[in-house]
């Protein structure tokens, strides 16, 4: 089978409008007994409607192309636009890319998850694009009264052999076609790729730097005012009186102030009035979800959630049980939306991630009709997991509902922090049973709190289980095994999940298990080694199963000078890790001497540092490099701030931490002064996802090295969870304060 | 209500709003400048950096009334103009270098590195890695290494 042929469509329009219809093009991955992971079930799953998405060609020269998914910072409008560019033969300048607002006849197309969007993409907008060029060129050469063939099309420039030249924007009309054809085309061979695979930077990077982007809270949206709510002291309070409604009604610029499900509402003519006003209501709050719960009845509750071990083996065996406290997934950009719900129809622009579950949910809190409702998707500041939720939205959208009056609806940090989506307490418990060199067998049991999913990738399970190879598995077991997969010849594998506990907010952040189980395996890993005395890293290239795995690890080893001298407490890590298609190993040197540990940082923390950060990754076919490096870079970071610095702390039911002085994401003084990413060239003909890929083996190897510089193995996550590193702040009012000295604190 | 004027991005402006307003809200709420962003509203986060009489201040914890009729805010949608150009040699760094992610902290690090080197420079020193750590403004998109690179290049052009 020639694997880049397919069918397209030129669709009836007035100017040339093309689309993808895979059909009866897509191979292999449509055969459902062969899923690998996670990401063919989705990709799978996305097939049916992948036809409907299009390319148009407009008269000034450019390509648009409206894209089904959410850029929240991962590049994909950038990658996408390469796609187009390089089977147009256009300059990327030349191609607009924009969000798709929901659309609920893509179904499970139209969900930025598991890093899937260039693996489920990456053909169907290719051929939409290749058949717009089929008929420009078709056209150029009815035109000229020349054939096809002696036709070349670069730069957006169709010429002859003659010299003759048209460009595409000229052709945008004639090209276009008055019904729907189908049409045959072979997309452009790898050996030609002039784009893909290149470095490009951002497409919106010149937006970005003038302060043109615009975000959900900074669209001009008429009438529609600040709004902030009052929320309660505890996670999922609900409000029970308040005491001062008609007092803060009259507060400066306060236009509204009204009781929603999830706390009292106040609209203002500024921000900075709603903060005032929050402050000043005084409510009576009715008891939270998880009330009188503190860190360690959670980690009580995991305990006796945690499914056996099999028997224990006769063999020597190596154990560990791992605690991976709280972690909040805020993005800079606050949960936020815009809404005006007036006279039976609702619009709403916020930045989303699963945008049609979020207007089935909409439209069914307003009790209004499906078709009443419009969501546009917003560029997000950010995601990390918590744009494939939409709280921010339902919110906006029953205030604006209530007082019949648009809003442009936002979270004060304090309350994305406290009442934000986290991601879920786990504890992951691992045994590994060997005999001399051979490893017997794998075991390793996570427990976690119950992980929300309930934002689309659900309902895609859901869709797709009857035709699943492995059953009627729990959904969660079942997202469990197939984003897990066994890169180590380790005998028999077993790995199990449990979840206990609802009542939190929970939701994915930059993955949902994989940062926390490879940390385990991987500390677990080099235990191992060094009971069979061998060095961690040749211990793993012993075991590793396959080649392109063994390369990235050499890789990062060689690049990263494994085994260097260097001072006591001071030390290299190394780890490995597979997902999405792809395979990752990061060598992190990590400098826990005194000194370093204690040096000042003010409103911030300092601790370990790591030194040198290495990071070698192979996602199969690479769109642009630039893109993918600065995602592994930020991946790195990542997995610094989870090994090292960043937790939420619960107790009594809500937590400790309501701002960024609090919760100590990396900052520029934890970051390493060597950081290094290599993309390994690759062979494969597929792309593969890396928005989320590299966390895992950056927090394992920077967990590594720091048991290797200390001594002493470390099993509870972040490290400096035990040390409380800063003065909670109250949770009534629930937000802080707006400070007078920004004029003088640097 | 009172009148508060003074000058933003070159212009005067004149804001009919109350004393304790602060100055984040009056540029993004009244006057529709949303370059700078709100990332905490406390002061830590420097999501919302700007220029005040060239230094960088965190307009989310300024009052409106601090502001004198002879002050001058420079906000990113004004950096550029400073400069006498399409864009500011930090800006045009931030591209060379693809420094943006989701780009939402980007106008505030742009901003607040703006404001290191004329400091560093005002000492007659060389921007070193110490002053570099020392950068408050968070990007949880981690894009921090680009950052060092960007400003370092950006360093040699201003
Ligand atoms: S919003 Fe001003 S410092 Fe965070
Ligand atoms: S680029 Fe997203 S927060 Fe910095």
């Amino acid at each position: 089978m020639n694997r880049r042929r397919f069918v397209g469509y030129v669709l009836a329009a007035p100017v040339l409008v093309t689309a993808a219809d895979l059909h009866h093009g897509e191979p292999a991955a449509a055969d459902l007994t062969e899923l690998l992971d996670l990401n063919d079930i989705m990709t799978a799953a996305a097939l049916p409607t992948s036809g409907l998405i299009s390319v148009e060609i407009n008269p000034d020269g450019t390509a648009s192309f409206a894209l089904p998914r959410a850029e929240v910072g991962q590049g994909i409008t950038t990658s996408t636009a390469m796609l187009i560019a390089e089977e147009l033969s256009l300059p990327l300048h030349r191609v607009r890319v924009t969000l798709a607002d929901a659309r609920p006849e893509l179904l499970f197309n139209q969900l930025t998850g598991a890093s899937n969007t260039t693996i489920a993409t990456y053909t169907p907008i290719r051929v939409a694009a290749a058949v717009a060029r089929h008929r420009l060129l078709e056209a150029a050469a009815a035109l000229f009264g020349a054939p096809v063939t002696g036709l070349r099309l670069e730069d957006g420039v169709i010429t002859d052999r003659a010299g003759r030249r048209v460009g595409i924007g000229e052709l945008a009309a004639t090209a276009a076609s008055p019904k729907t054809l189908s049409v045959p085309v072979e997309l452009a061979p790898r050996e030609s790729f002039t784009v893909i695979g290149k470095p490009h930077s951002r497409i919106d990077a010149r937006d970005a730097v003038t302060g043109r982007k615009k975000f959900a809270m900074d669209l001009d949206v008429a009438g529609a005012k600040p709004a902030m709510l009052c929320r309660p002291p505890t996670i999922n309070g609900k409000v029970g009186a308040v005491a001062n409604l008609g007092e803060v009604l009259a507060m400066p610029g306060v236009t509204d102030v009204v009781t929603v499900s999830t706390g009292v509402a106040v609209r203002a003519e500024t921000f900075g009035q709603c903060i005032d006003a929050v402050r000043a209501l005084r409510v009576s709050w009715r008891r939270g979800t998880v009330d009188g719960k503190s860190d360690a009845t959670v980690l009580a509750e995991l305990a006796a959630a945690e499914l056996p071990l099999g028997p224990r083996p006769p063999t020597p065996v190596v154990e560990g049980r791992f605690t991976f406290h709280f972690r909040s997934n805020s993005a800079l950009e606050p949960n936020c939306a815009i809404a005006d719900v007036r006279g039976g129809r609702a619009e709403i622009w916020s930045g989303l991630k699963s945008p049609i579950v979020a207007k089935q949910a909409i439209a069914a809190r307003l009790g209004l009709p499906l078709g009443n409702v419009t969501v546009h998707v917003t560029e997000g500041g950010g995601s990390f997991g918590r744009k494939l939720f939409f709280d921010a939205a339902l919110e906006a959208a029953e205030v604006s509902q209530k007082i019949g009056k648009p809003v442009k609806l936002m979270w004060h940090r304090a309350d994305d922090a406290r009442q934000g989506r986290t991601h879920p307490m786990a504890t992951s418990r691992v045994r590994v049973a060997y005999a001399g060199d051979v490893v017997l067998g794998y075991e390793q049991r996570h427990t976690s709190v119950t992980t929300d999913l309930g934002h689309g990738l659900g309902e895609l399970f859901t869709a797709m289980a009857a035709k699943l190879p492995i059953g009627d598995a729990a959904f969660a077991q079942t997202f469990f095994q197939f984003s897990h997969t066994s890169p180590y010849r380790f005998g028999v594998h077993s790995r199990l999940l449990s979840e206990t506990g609802k009542g939190f907010n929970t939701g994915s952040m930059r993955n949902v298990y994989s940062p926390d189980t490879t940390c385990a395996r991987e500390l677990i890993v080099d235990r191992l080694a060094d009971r069979m005395g061998k060095d961690p890293y040749r211990f793993r290239l012993d075991f590793l199963r396959d080649e392109r795995a063994r390369a990235v690890l050499r890789q990062a080893a060689e690049a990263g000078g494994w085994g260097r001298a260097l001072p006591a407490g001071v030390a290299q890590g190394i780890a490995f890790h597979s997902e999405y298609k792809g395979v990752s190993a990061a060598l992190m040197e990590i400098d826990c001497r005194p000194e370093t540990v204690n040096r000042p940082i003010r409103d911030g923390v300092g601790g370990p540092r790591v030194t040198r950060a290495v990071f070698a990754v192979d996602v199969g076919l690479v769109v642009n490099p630039r893109g993918l490096e600065a995602q592994m870079m930020g991946c790195v970071m990542d997995g610094i701030a989870l090994a090292l610095t960043s937790s939420l702390h619960l107790r009594d039911g809500y937590f400790l931490e309501a701002s960024w002085d609090n919760y100590f994401y990396t900052r520029q003084w934890n970051t390493p002064p060597d950081l290094r990413i290599i993309i390994m060239p690759s062979s494969s003909e597929r792309p593969g996802g890396a928005g989320e890929l590299g966390v895992a083996a950056a927090m394992a190897a920077v967990a590594c090295a720091y048991g290797r510089a200390t001594g002493t193995m470390p099993t509870t996550f972040p490290i400096n969870h035990g040390t409380l590193s800063f003065t909670p702040k109250p949770t009534i009012p629930p937000i802080p304060a707006s400070p007078t000295d920004g004029g003088t604190r640097a | 209500m009172p009148e508060h004027t003074f000058r933003v991005n070159g212009k005067q402006v004149t804001v009919d709003v109350a004393d304790d307003v602060r100055l984040l809200w009056v540029l993004r709420d009244i006057l529709g400048i949303t370059g700078p962003k709100y990332g905490c509203g406390i002061n830590v986060c420097k999501a919302c950096t700007s220029h005040l009489n060239g230094r960088a201040v965190s307009p989310c914890s300024i009052p409106v009334s601090d502001l004198e009729p002879a002050d001058e805010v420079v906000t990113i949608e004004g950096l550029a103009a400073t400069a006498g150009a399409e864009l500011h040699p930090m800006q045009q760094a931030w591209l060379d270098h693809d420094v943006v992610q989701c780009g939402y902290c980007q106008p505030g690090q742009i901003m607040a590195a703006v404001a290191l080197v004329h400091r560093v420079a005002a000492e007659g020193r060389e921007i070193t890695e110490a002053d570099l750590d020392g950068l408050r403004n968070i990007c949880r998109c981690g894009t921090y290494a680009r950052i060092r690179a960007a400003i370092k290049a950006a360093a040699k052009n201003m």
